[in-house]
């Protein structure tokens, strides 16, 4: 099958998010493919090594440093990847990025795109699942197995949702969102990372994709960004571990009122 | 101006509490914005549903309600609320900020090409639009997030606010068309759950353990504990990773994001990005048998102690005192 996988740089979910007049810190901190596309980049290669034949091609909406992110994909695997590297479509909400990345999947050739349910930077989870609406194509949301049919006119797939468990059918082409579970991604290989260097990535302007940067008006701005609220500092409840946790328990009970 | 709808969420024939929780944000909003309060319930079967919802203050309340509903199909649910939408010609749009609510509420925008503001904790009426306050980086930051323009979606995190009291006073139901439509995708099988675990994001007490639970016997216990307060059992990603515990349990800014009324934390250092998912949550307790592990600075309550010596003290002590209730 040919396979899409869209993907996010986002920042290493081990970093810490600093704040500086109202905007978030970027400099010096680690990069990373969006976890959940990641279970996405993983079924990819899984389903055309399972199945064989095919090509999974990665697409990105960044700036140029998402170069290197999109290698970190190219080096788990994937055979190429596309590019919407242009200023003008950056810094747009959900509604703006879903309908740069559908004008780009509409200039190219699928069997399904996957992605993950949601970037774990700004947490919208709504890009993948707005694209299908554009694209006129059927999405299942949050998977956690997949499944195709013999003759890979459909999909069968195991969905985890606000705790509850259920199992999805959908035709192909479809858009798909990886849930935590879906799959555990492999490290790349020595041979992996050097082969990635070799292979194409695509840069798409705007005007490849025929769009008019200022007709994408964003529906939302964000004003700014804050700390989290502070936590008052905590007490360190004296003795020994017997005596701690009797004390925990009356002060969760008469301080806290908590149980 | 228009009205303010909701969208509410039943699950197997009753309002979900995050329901309620919506009334009174929209409450809130027609206060600053004006218009009457209205609201949607979708599913099969939800008579009771829309009947409670009515007595919740709402002007009115739009029922879809057909067999076609029994399972999630996404084009048909939001294909309904769409034209429900149209209808009701709303000016704000409020949704949970649930899996399914953060689906409908995308696609939904998306066919009417509207914005959506995910996840809110809090929100003010400023020069005729809305500005809400919601949680990136799940959790690490927090963003100010303007509507340039209504109408505006947005999804309303459960927990954050009072669920709307019941009224005596019922208003009327209208019935909506479902959209005849033959869906693509859908959900054809509900799958039984083995355990019958509270769900960690509706928990009012969430019990997770880490590294220092040691093994699945470590969390065998913690089980019971949980069992004791009807909390939710969670992880961090080191006891995840050991293959303990479920992945479905971590907590964590690539696992389950919770904001509970109390968090206890079993064992777990406090690696960032599981501080992440828990920060928010009211009380947070911690045991750790290092003094320095970072949990503790997350901590309303910490216990320089090994969670085993810990764990056995707290359940006769809570035996005693959940009894006295």
């Amino acid at each position: 099958m040919n396979l899409v996988v869209l993907i996010k740089r986002v920042p290493d979910t081990e970093t810490r998010i600093q704040i500086k007049d109202g905007k978030v810190v970027t400099d010096g901190i680690a990069w990373i493919i969006s976890p959940y596309d990641e279970y996405g980049v993983e079924e990819a290669l899984r389903i055309n090594e399972k199945h064989g034949g095919g090509k999974v091609t990665l697409l990105c909406l960044g700036p140029e440093e998402a170069k290197e992110t999109i290698r970190k994909g190219l080096a788990l695997g994937a055979d190429d990847a596309v590019h919407v590297n242009d200023p003008a479509l950056l810094g747009g909400d959900a509604s703006v990025t879903a309908k740069v990345l559908a004008a780009a999947l509409k200039k190219m050739q699928y069997d399904l795109v996957l992605a993950g349910k949601q970037a774990v930077d700004e947490d919208n989870a709504q890009v993948a699942v707005r694209v299908a609406e554009l694209l006129d194509l059927p999405c299942v949301n949050s998977v956690i197995k997949l499944d195709f049919s013999d003759d890979k006119k459909s999909a069968r797939c195991l969905r985890e949702v606000d705790g509850d468990r259920d199992v999805a059918e959908t035709s192909l082409p479809a858009i798909i969102t990886a849930q935590q579970g879906l799959n555990e991604p492999r490290y790349p290989s020595l041979k992996g990372i050097m082969g990635a260097k070799k292979k194409p990535i695509t840069d798409w302007k705007a005007a490849d994709l025929g769009l008019d940067p200022a007709s994408l008006a964003p529906k939302l701005e964000t004003l700014r960004f804050d700390p989290p609220p502070a936590r008052p500092p905590g007490k360190k409840i004296p003795g020994d571990a017997a005596t701690a946790a009797k004390e925990l328990v009356r002060l969760l009970r008469e301080e806290a009122k908590a149980i | 101006m228009g009205n303010i709808l909701i969208i509410a969420e039943e699950r197997e024939g009753t309002l979900r509490k995050v329901s309620y929780e919506l009334v009174t944000v929209a409450n809130e909003i027609a206060k600053g914005l004006g218009g009457a309060v209205e609201a949607v319930v979708i599913g099969n079967n939800v008579g009771a549903c829309a009947e409670a919802l009515a007595k919740t203050g709402v002007a009115k309340v739009y029922s879809a309600d057909s067999p076609a509903l029994a399972n999630f199909a996404p084009e048909v649910f939001a294909a309904t609320l769409a034209d429900a939408i149209r209808k009701a010609a709303p000016s704000v749009v409020l949704m949970p900020a649930t899996g399914l609510g953060k689906e409908l509420g995308a696609k939904v925008a998306a066919k009417l090409d509207w914005g959506v503001v995910t996840d809110c904790i809090s929100f003010q009426v400023e020069g005729g639009t809305l500005i809400f306050k919601r949680p990136v980086y799940a959790g690490k930051a927090m963003a100010t997030i303007k509507a340039k323009a209504l109408p505006v979606i947005a999804s309303i995190r459960p927990n954050i606010f009072p669920p709307a009291p019941a009224e005596s006073t019922a208003a009327p139901i209208e019935k909506v068309e479902v959209a005849a439509i033959t869906p693509r995708a859908r959900v054809v099988e509900k799958v039984k759950k083995e355990a019958v675990d509270v769900d960690l994001a509706e928990a009012k007490v969430v019990i997770s353990g880490g590294r220092g639970a040691k093994s699945a016997d470590g969390f065998a216990q913690i089980r019971e504990i949980a069992k004791m307060l009807g909390a939710a059992v969670g992880a961090s990603r080191a006891a995840v990773d050991a293959g303990w515990i479920d992945y479905s349990t971590q907590v964590g800014q690539t696992g389950k994001t919770v904001a509970p009324q109390l968090y206890i934390a079993l064992g777990i250092s406090g690696a960032i990005q599981h501080l992440a998912g828990m920060s928010s949550s009211k009380v947070i307790v911690a045991v750790n048998k290092d003094p320095d592990a970072p949990i503790f600075q997350a901590a309303d309550y910490g216990i320089v102690a090994d969670m085993f010596e810990v764990m056995p003290v707290l359940k006769d002590e809570l035996k005693t005192v959940l009894a006295e209730k």
